[in-house]
């Protein structure tokens, strides 16, 4: 579905800022796989779904989505084959146009914008269901300008809006860290059913060890621009917190450092 | 100056700042739609107006229908602002910079369309679709009838647009670049696009102009893009708790800048010096625009007090 070919990414090459953010990067995802990501600060996690995203070029190395190669494909022609939900609440959804403005944005992912109404009366009753599903009381605010919401309800839109025309990949960037520990789960349960219905290819980037144990089938730890650990299955299954610190420990020769890491 | 002299004076010469105000309306709607909408200041605008008044008044002095010198007119603003939005998008340069470039070069532009500064047409001998001379007569070409019929008309048209699929991804770009390229929206031929459509409305506004007054200037259009900002905050603040809707949005814009044209009026009634009135424009527009800044500011404050007590 997904293949990452020695991807190459360097910023400020040259100066004294220069940063290997990732560092001949390869990975390969299964139709259905659901990836956690985790890792220090700096390893490369949001960088590799960016590079993924085409938010910007690759320096060296191929991506192919699904077969096609969309390495020098912009961004907004990769968004047909994406879904994405980004870590700030506020840069999923437009603040000034409605919440059924913003999902009839989204159902349009892909497709040639023309003439035609940019929304309908009876997308608005479908959407009025679909809403109702996140159980936030938004289906009965379905014209209110979205800069009103909370950032948990703008981050569940967002889900919804990534999420509804079913995407080939859905890349999930820390997209509960700016919530509240109640709200970040509610949000997590959320995307678990979603994913898990429509057997969406994720990849999720987290900064809690152990949403990233329980979710999906396979973890991945990146360090310094490359992935020191891919487990899954079975062997995903089996480990624990005190496992991940271990092998991190052993592969990145250091200890896993990064203040934002929940352990618990 | 008796203040009854005053106000007979004043009401003397409102039916021609009406005029003026409507005219400028259309120029108006367009800064709407890039300041407001696509989140730019375009300064083009103080070229691409004067642009719709010199190719207007140019096609009438040669002999064309009325309608198709309007038309040519807009085109030419299309263009200035097909101009502007390569200048930003495809070479990289700031919205606001690439504003710039193309008012100055436009300068030139109006030059050579009118072959020298200023181009009049005389409404004695040429049929025009308005007149400040008929301004007080109620036959189509009254400016303040055929004007309000082509600003409604226009809000109309707009309206519907920005309603469309495409007009809804302007307005998304405008509202969440990173957004609405994860929608696959392409949100740099969506800014080209509406920078078009904006001064193109410029520019239909430049030619109403020349023929109302019967002459295009090549500085007709200095300082054009501070009087559209006047009329949009002057709107907003006035009408914007009352017109949600995005047509009576751009009503109120319509509507502030003719309040603008009609406070104009009265400070010149009152014998104020008229060199001033810029300075006066460029004020206006500094403390309304500060406003909501010292609103936001006032109210983190007041939060802030709440919070410690």
């Amino acid at each position: 579905m997904l293949e990452i070919r020695e991807v190459y990414k360097v910023f400020n090459p040259g100066t004294v800022n220069e940063k290997v953010a990732l560092n001949g990067l390869s990975l390969s995802l299964k139709e259905g796989d659901f990836v956690t990501v985790i890792g220090g600060n700096g390893a490369g996690k949001s960088t590799m779904l960016n590079m993924v995203a085409g938010v910007c070029p690759v320096d060296n190395g191929r991506i192919y989505i699904d077969g096609e190669d969309v390495t020098h494909l912009p961004e907004h022609k990769r968004a047909k084959y994406l879904g994405r939900v980004f870590q700030d609440p506020m840069t999923g959804t437009a603040a000034t146009m409605q919440i059924d403005e913003n999902l009839a944005l989204a159902s349009r992912r892909g497709l040639l914008r023309t003439l035609k109404p940019g929304i309908t009366a009876r997308e608005r009753a479908g959407y009025k269901e679909l809403l109702k599903v996140l159980d936030l009381g938004l289906e009965n605010r379905l014209t209110a300008k979205v800069g009103l919401l909370s950032g948990g309800q703008r981050q569940a839109l967002t889900l919804l809006m990534a999420t509804l025309k079913k995407p080939k990949l859905l890349l999930l960037d820390e997209h509960t860290a700016a919530l509240d520990p109640k709200t970040a789960r509610k949000v997590l349960d959320l995307t678990e059913q979603i994913v898990n219905r429509d057997h969406l290819t994720t990849i999720m980037i987290t900064h809690n060890m152990s949403d990233a144990l329980r979710v999906g089938n396979r973890l991945i730890m990146m360090n310094n621009g490359k992935i020191v650990l891919d487990v899954s299955g079975e062997e995903k299954a089996r480990l624990t917190t005190a496992d991940l610190l271990e092998k991190f420990k052993i592969s990145a020769g250091e200890e896993l450092a990064n203040d934002r890491i929940l352990l618990s | 100056m008796g203040i009854v002299e005053f106000i007979g004076d004043l009401i003397g010469a409102l039916p021609g700042a009406c005029a003026q105000g409507l005219i400028w309306g259309i120029m108006a709607i367009g800064v709407y739609l890039t300041f407001r909408i696509l989140d730019i200041a375009d300064l083009t605008v103080d070229g691409s107006f004067a642009t719709g008044g010199a190719v207007c008044v140019m096609c009438i002095l040669a002999g064309w229908n009325l309608w198709a010198a309007m038309l040519a007119a807009v085109l030419a603003g299309i263009v200035t602002g097909l101009v502007t939005g390569l200048l930003h998008t495809l070479m990289g340069i700031p919205a606001i910079l690439a504003g710039i470039l193309s008012q100055l070069a436009l300068y030139s532009v109006n030059l050579k369309i009118m072959g020298k500064a200023n181009q009049s047409v005389n409404v004695n001998n040429t049929d025009l679709l308005i007149s400040l001379r008929w301004v007080r007569e109620m036959e189509l070409h009254n400016p303040l009838i055929m004007v309000s019929i082509v600003l409604i008309a226009t809000i109309a048209v707009l309206y519907w647009f920005f309603g469309t699929e495409v007009g809804c991804g302007i307005r998304a770009t405008g509202a969440n670049l990173n957004m609405s390229r994860a929608q696959g929206i392409n949100t740099s031929l969506n800014k080209v696009i509406g920078l078009m459509i904006s001064n193109g409305l410029v520019a239909f506004s430049g030619a109403w102009l020349a023929q109302y007054q019967g002459f295009a200037d090549v500085n007709m259009g200095r300082g054009a893009i501070v009087i559209g900002l006047a009329a949009v905050v002057i709107g907003e603040a006035i009408f914007g708790r009352i017109f949600i809707n995005f047509a009576l949005k751009l009503l109120s814009v319509g509507f502030g800048a003719v309040i603008y044209y009609i406070v104009v009026q009265a400070v010149i009634t009152a014998g104020i010096d008229a060199n001033l009135l810029k300075l006066l424009s460029a004020s206006i527009v500094a403390v309304f625009l500060a406003v909501p800044y010292w609103k936001s500011r006032m109210a983190r404050a007041h939060a802030v007090r709440k919070a410690v007590n």
